[in-house]
């Protein structure tokens, strides 16, 4: 956990101090467009990956009753048979987190009075679906408020969604909404690692790394908005000239703050197709979700099953006629009769 | 080999695109290369120095408000020493007569859209 941390503030730092030594160059110009690359081929890779591994066997997840009998009621969204059943659970998968609302948390009594003697009792907990869903959803949206930064002119549906994002008109940069709630479910997701026990006990490096680098960016991020308020104008001339493939640093004045976020953000590209946050396109690829559970209707064919060698039953006597016909059994074609002359 | 060979195209492309947006929403819009506005010719400086107010005037304009409305002090001290009216309407577009031309055009560009004209009055052109 220390480690993750020290690696997301060593990264700042350098960037920090790269920005003062007149690394603009490094930082803002080659850093980003290697990042895309990397993020780009290193995902197209990933899913070509997971496209060539053959499924053995139908593993779809059954969250309630299979299609059974007409008596038997079918619950169509949790355990799809069809196609575009499978398409629906899928959708509302991504959209809703149905599987972590079905999330429960035990707890062990010693001495419970039902059970008169030590009971274990899952309980539903919703937190981490509430917070999870909350996370995804102002990150999207914080990503999409950035792309005032690539489109002149701004869309009005981007001007739309900041107007909604700041319609408590708090302070003068108008407070967003969604850049707050994402501190506050990053910094929820991160304690609940921290301080459950169980929790903390099965949490590795690569599960604290993306929290502290998340909690970096957005932490600098706000900082470009409401702190050392980054020259919006000319982060966007600056910006806009690297989506056009033609970089200027020379005369623009970007801070220094900026070029650490830019370089947590490269960080995350960078990191992305290889750690779990590829979780993005893999939930399309997993056959626990992808297949639909038609299990009793179709055969599912193991596709790595070596060619079968077939030997048929006429290829058989073929082979084994004389001993057949010597040792007496019944045969479909008698061994070479003679002509009747 | 692939499995579900079109599925799985159909997938990359979409991410692809979806991956590289900003440089095709850039490529297909204009280019921004500079802020293209008009500064006011008669003056020299302005409140602070360029760059403070470039990053920071919502701030300033902040800390105004505030001081106009809760401390009742209408005189602004600027690091310089100068002293300024707290005015959003007579000491800012005195110099800014140009709304069209300096304020909006840059905050058009990058999707600001102030909500204090709701009150307070835009200065017209030509005033
Ligand atoms: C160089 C470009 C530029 C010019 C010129 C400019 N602004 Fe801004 N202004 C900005 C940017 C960029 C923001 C948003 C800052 C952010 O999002 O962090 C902003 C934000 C604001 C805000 C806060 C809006 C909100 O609700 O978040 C106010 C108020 C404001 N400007 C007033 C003015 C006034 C008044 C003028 C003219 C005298 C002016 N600005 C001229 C770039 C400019
Ligand atoms: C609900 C209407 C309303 C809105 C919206 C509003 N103001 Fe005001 N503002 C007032 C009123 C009323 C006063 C008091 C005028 C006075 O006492 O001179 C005032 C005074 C001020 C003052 C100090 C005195 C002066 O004459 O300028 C500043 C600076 C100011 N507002 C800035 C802003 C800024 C910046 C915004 C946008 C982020 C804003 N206001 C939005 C109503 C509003
Ligand atoms: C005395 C006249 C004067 C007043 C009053 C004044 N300005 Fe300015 N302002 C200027 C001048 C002149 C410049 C150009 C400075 C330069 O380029 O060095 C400027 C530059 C700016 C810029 C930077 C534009 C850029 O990108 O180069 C902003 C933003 C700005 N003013 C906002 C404001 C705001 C907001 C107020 C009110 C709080 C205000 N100004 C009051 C004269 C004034």
């Amino acid at each position: 956990m220390l480690e993750s941390l020290l690696v997301v503030l060593l990264i700042g730092a350098i960037a920090w101090v790269g920005s003062y030594m007149g690394l603009t160059i490094l930082f803002g110009v080659i850093l980003p467009y290697v990042a895309v690359c990397v993020f780009v081929i290193g995902l197209v890779r990933r899913m070509v990956y997971w496209a060539k591994s053959p499924v053995p066997f139908a593993i779809p997840t059954t969250g309630g009753q299979e299609r059974s009998l007409d008596f038997i009621k079918h619950d169509k969204l949790d355990c799809p048979n069809t196609k575009w059943g499978v398409v629906v659970r899928m959708f509302l998968e991504v959209c809703c987190f149905r599987s972590l609302f079905r999330n429960t948390h035990a707890v062990s009594f010693e001495q419970d009075p039902v059970s008169k003697g030590p009971r274990l009792v899952y309980y539903s907990s919703k937190w981490l679906w509430f917070f999870s869903l909350l996370f995804h959803y102002c990150f999207f949206i914080v990503f999409l408020r950035h792309f005032r930064f690539f489109m002149e002119p701004v869309p009005c549906c981007i001007s739309f969604i900041e107007a909604v994002d700041g319609f408590l008109q708090i302070g003068s940069p108008r407070f967003f909404l969604t850049g707050g709630l994402l501190l506050v479910a990053i910094l929820f997701l991160l304690c609940r690692r921290i301080f459950d026990q169980r929790l903390r006990y099965i949490s590795l490096i690569n599960d604290y790394f993306p929290l502290f680098l998340l909690l970096g960016i957005v932490l600098s991020g706000l900082c470009l908005r409401y702190f050392d308020k980054a020259e919006i104008a000319q982060v966007k001339i600056f910006i806009m000239s690297l989506t056009h493939f033609s970089p200027v640093v020379s005369n623009l004045d970007l801070n220094a703050m900026f070029i650490v976020h830019l370089t947590l953000v490269c960080t995350l590209l960078i990191y992305f197709p290889f750690s779990k946050l590829v979780h993005m396109p893999g939930i399309f690829f997993s056959p626990t979700r992808n297949l639909p559970t038609n299990t009793r209707e179709v055969r599912h064919i193991n596709p790595w099953n070596p060619p079968k060698q077939f030997f048929t039953y006429p290829e058989y006597e073929d082979r084994y006629r004389e001993a057949m016909a010597q040792a007496g059994l019944p045969l479909e074609k008698q061994p070479n009769q003679k002509p009747a002359e | 080999m692939l499995y579900n060979k079109s599925a799985v195209y159909i997938g990359i492309v979409i991410l692809v695109i979806l991956l590289t947006s900003p440089f095709w929403v850039g490529l297909f819009g204009h280019n921004y290369t500079s802020t293209g506005i008009t500064t006011p010719k008669d003056q020299a400086t302005c409140i602070e120095n360029a760059d403070f107010m470039r990053a920071q005037h919502m701030r300033l304009l902040n800390e105004w408000r505030d001081k106009a409305l809760r401390d009742e002090t209408r005189t602004y001290v600027a690091t310089d020493g100068k002293k300024w009216e707290i005015s959003l309407q007579n000491t800012c577009m005195r110099c800014h007569t140009n709304y069209k031309s300096f304020c909006e055009k840059c905050h058009l560009s990058n999707s600001v859209s102030p909500y204090c004209w709701t009150c307070h009055i835009i200065p017209t052109e030509g005033k």
